[in-house]
């Protein structure tokens, strides 16, 4: 640019056309794909609009304050056919949101191991590693999903012949039903203890590190973190008079009545989407380990560090660079399959969704919902991700 | 961009250019040479295809019916099987011309989701289906079940208005699909399972031993089963009515499948001359944009409604339904045609 300006201040620019001229070409061509992308919405919208019009068919959000008249079979929230069209599409939202947050921790854990598992120098351990990707990459979500819930879970026995596990648990092809913990009075204060020791924890690690730069002197940040964190609730919750009863499930005539349930149809579709984006985690954690040069960590071996400070020091951040950009696809990819859970049954977004759309006929504005809400949960993903990443990435002075 | 042209945008893609297919049904269905028919994926009895790909059934004869009505041809129908989701949008967007889907006709359905029913080609009521292994003989004591049932039907809501009603507790395990529903229920996933009565005697049917499930007595609801079509188009709306009160004349005039050339060249009386087209200077098919033997065609095409009746979930087939509310108006039912003249 400062050439082209230099030489136009000495020079007397020949006048060239406006049609060769690659400024006037280049709005003229911004302009058009603009009035295309204007013309294109314009088109489509008057279309669906006229047509909806001359269908018939009511339009608007007005529905979702509407009574939902449907029951829901596994609601984080309270929930009855009384609650709105509204309420429907939360609690599938709060099931979207809970399946993904499981399973993108469950498969981190999973992909971590695996990925790890497949750089070992134990043969066996290697090939199973390598069996497990490739069996798990190469079957679409949906079949794994399948897999787990008519192969594995509904070979559970029946409801009247429940397995029984210790602690008053039992397991059968409805799900596992466990004693549900019922708190009694001043059980509020515990999180607010949890809440505590986690910023405390967080100010000892902060004063350990100035000290260690200070000093040289190394703390237990870590065991003092545990004891905080856990010491303190439990200590409330002693000093309360162990406030805590539980309903047990028991055989009624039909089901097992009482306690909590957790239902088959999220373990199938938590386990498959765990197993299934693991898989792709393991490979990418692989990826990253590998693409640290060896002659990091043969400098930091040079330097006197233990092997396990130098895969922890050295090694995984310079790994994590390169990993934590394709981990933030593998996420938003299993938060979008958990849409999958329509297959089973599971009440997840498109699930009530689709019930509403069907119940309402307002197919335009729960596609549009369903749209927004998935964006939305994608964008504070990646979002999320890129503010960890910009943390994690190289700090060059 | 705002929210309404946002949700209009992605309408788009749902409703597709329906402009076409919308204005004139009856001239698109002509110039294409058969009527799409949208039909369950898949229910014993009611629409369901046979070893050779054949799609048979109740309703899968009033597609027929309706294509004798239009063509003189019974054959000329395509037919897309739809899911209790599916089936709406399918209408909605033009992709088929006539929904015959055992669906319950309702105010919501005939208004804000911009159908048009009119003619009930089956009554029904809602039911539940158990084993006889837990020893039920109510639907009142079912407090505490699980029940298997499909997704966005009106079972699903009368389920739920049931059970409030009565004050019983009870946990819905929903899908989307008939088949999955069926899998559920054989896995012992739900204890009951709840749909129109007909769909219970069918799925029974397709369970390994029918025997050991019980249809409780109650019926918690009524279901009027009924052909929709799309909202403005009214020409394509009465013939679709008509050819089902054709069935049902039919019947009544004991006109059937095999005498009804027999009669159509001897009789006398003018109502079935009239009905059946012979009469002179009629104009008893022109007036719909038809033949005039357009019912005459139905009769020879698919029979009359007692024997598609029969032919598809009568005493004589396995289904064994009783013609209960769904026999002729003169025998103490429903079933009741207004004149054709």
């Amino acid at each position: 640019m400062t050439d082209h300006a230099i030489r136009v201040s000495s020079h007397r620019e020949p006048k060239v056309s406006p049609i060769n001229d690659p400024k006037v070409r280049s709005i003229f061509f911004q302009i058009m794909t603009a009035l295309v992308v204007v013309l294109a919405v314009w088109f489509i919208s008057h279309n669906v609009s006229v047509n909806l019009a001359r269908a018939n068919i009511a339009s608007g959000y007005g529905f979702l304050a509407g009574r939902s008249g449907f029951d829901i079979g596994f609601a984080m929230l309270p929930y009855s056919s009384d609650s709105t069209y509204g309420d429907a599409l939360v609690v599938g939202l709060i099931n979207t949101i809970l399946i993904a947050v499981t399973g993108i921790f469950t498969a981190t854990i999973i992909g971590f191991l695996v990925g790890i598992g497949r750089l070992s120098k134990n043969w066996l351990i290697a090939k199973l590693c390598t069996v497990y990707v490739e069996v798990f990459r190469n079957i679409p979500p949906l079949l794994v999903i399948f897999f787990w819930y008519s192969g594995v879970l509904s070979t559970l026995p029946q409801v009247r012949d429940s397995l029984k596990l210790p602690f008053s648990m039992f397991l059968n092809n409805r799900g596992l039903a466990f004693p549900k913990p019922l708190w009694g009075e001043g059980t509020y204060l515990i999180p607010i203890t949890i809440l505590i020791g986690i910023v405390v924890t967080f100010a000892i690690a902060k004063w350990a590190k100035k000290r260690q730069m200070r000093t040289g002197k190394q703390f237990h940040t870590i065991w003092a973190g545990i004891a905080l964190i856990a010491g303190l609730p439990i200590l409330t919750f002693l000093m309360l008079g162990a406030p805590l009863t539980f309903d047990y499930p028991v055989a009624g005539r039909f089901n097992l009545s009482g306690g909590s349930v957790i239902a088959p149809e999220f373990v199938a579709l938590y386990l498959a989407l765990s197993f299934y984006t693991a898989a792709f985690i393991a490979e990418i954690i692989r990826a990253g380990i590998r693409g640290v040069p060896k002659g990091q960590s043969e400098a930091s071996f040079a330097l006197g560090l233990q092997p396990s400070s130098t895969t922890r020091l050295v090694v995984i951040p310079q790994a994590a660079r390169i990993i934590i950009p394709p981990l933030t696809s593998q996420y938003l990819n299993l938060t979008k399959n958990s849409s999958l859970g329509v297959a089973i049954g599971f009440p997840e977004l498109v699930s009530t969704g689709g019930t509403t759309m069907n119940q309402t006929g307002q197919a335009v504005e729960v596609i549009s919902i369903w749209l927004v809400v998935y964006l939305t949960i994608s964008i504070a993903t990646s979002l999320f991700m890129n503010w960890f990443n910009a943390r994690m990435a190289l700090v060059e002075r | 961009m705002n929210k309404t042209l946002l949700s209009a945008a992605i309408g788009a893609a749902v409703l597709g250019f329906a402009s076409a297919a919308s204005a004139a049904t009856l001239d698109d269905v002509k110039a294409k040479g058969f009527v799409q028919c949208g039909v369950n994926t898949g229910l014993a009895g009611f629409a369901q295809p046979d070893s050779a790909g054949n799609w048979k059934g109740f309703d899968v004869d009033y597609c027929k019916a309706v294509a004798a009505a239009i063509f003189g041809d019974a054959t000329k129908v395509k037919y897309t099987p739809t899911t209790a989701q599916s089936r709406f949008t399918a209408l909605q967007s033009g992709e088929i011309d006539l929904l015959a889907r055992n669906t319950t006709w309702t105010v919501n359905r005939d208004t804000a989701l911009g159908f048009n029913f009119r003619y009930v080609n089956y009554y029904d009521g809602q039911g539940f289906m158990v084993p006889k292994s837990l020893n039920v003989k109510s639907a009142l004591e079912l407090s505490g079940a699980a029940v298997c049932v499909q997704s966005g039907t009106t079972t699903e809501l009368n389920l739920a208005d049931y059970f409030k009603a009565n004050k019983l507790e009870y946990k819905p395990v929903v899908f989307e699909k008939l088949e999955e529903v069926n899998a559920a229920y054989q896995a012992g996933r739900c204890d009951v399972y709840t749909t129109d009565q007909s769909g219970l005697y069918s799925l029974r049917l397709s369970l390994a031993k029918p025997d050991d499930h019980i249809i409780l007595p109650e019926i918690i609801s009524k279901e009027p089963l009924a052909p929709a079509v799309r909202q403005g188009d009214d020409k394509w709306f009465d013939i679709v009515t008509w050819a089902g009160f054709a069935l049902v004349q039919a019947e009544e005039f004991g006109i059937t499948q095999a005498n009804v050339d027999q009669i159509k060249a001897g009789s006398t009386n003018p109502d079935v001359r009239r009905f059946l087209g012979v009469e002179k200077d009629t104009k008893i098919g022109t007036d719909l944009g038809l033949t005039n033997d357009w019912a005459y065609n139905i009769v020879k095409g698919v029979g009359n409604y007692g024997e598609v009746f029969e032919r598809n979930i009568g005493a004589s087939t396995p289904l064994k339904i009783q013609r209960g509310l769904n026999a002729l108006w003169t025998k103490g039912g429903l079933q009741y045609a207004p004149p054709v003249r």
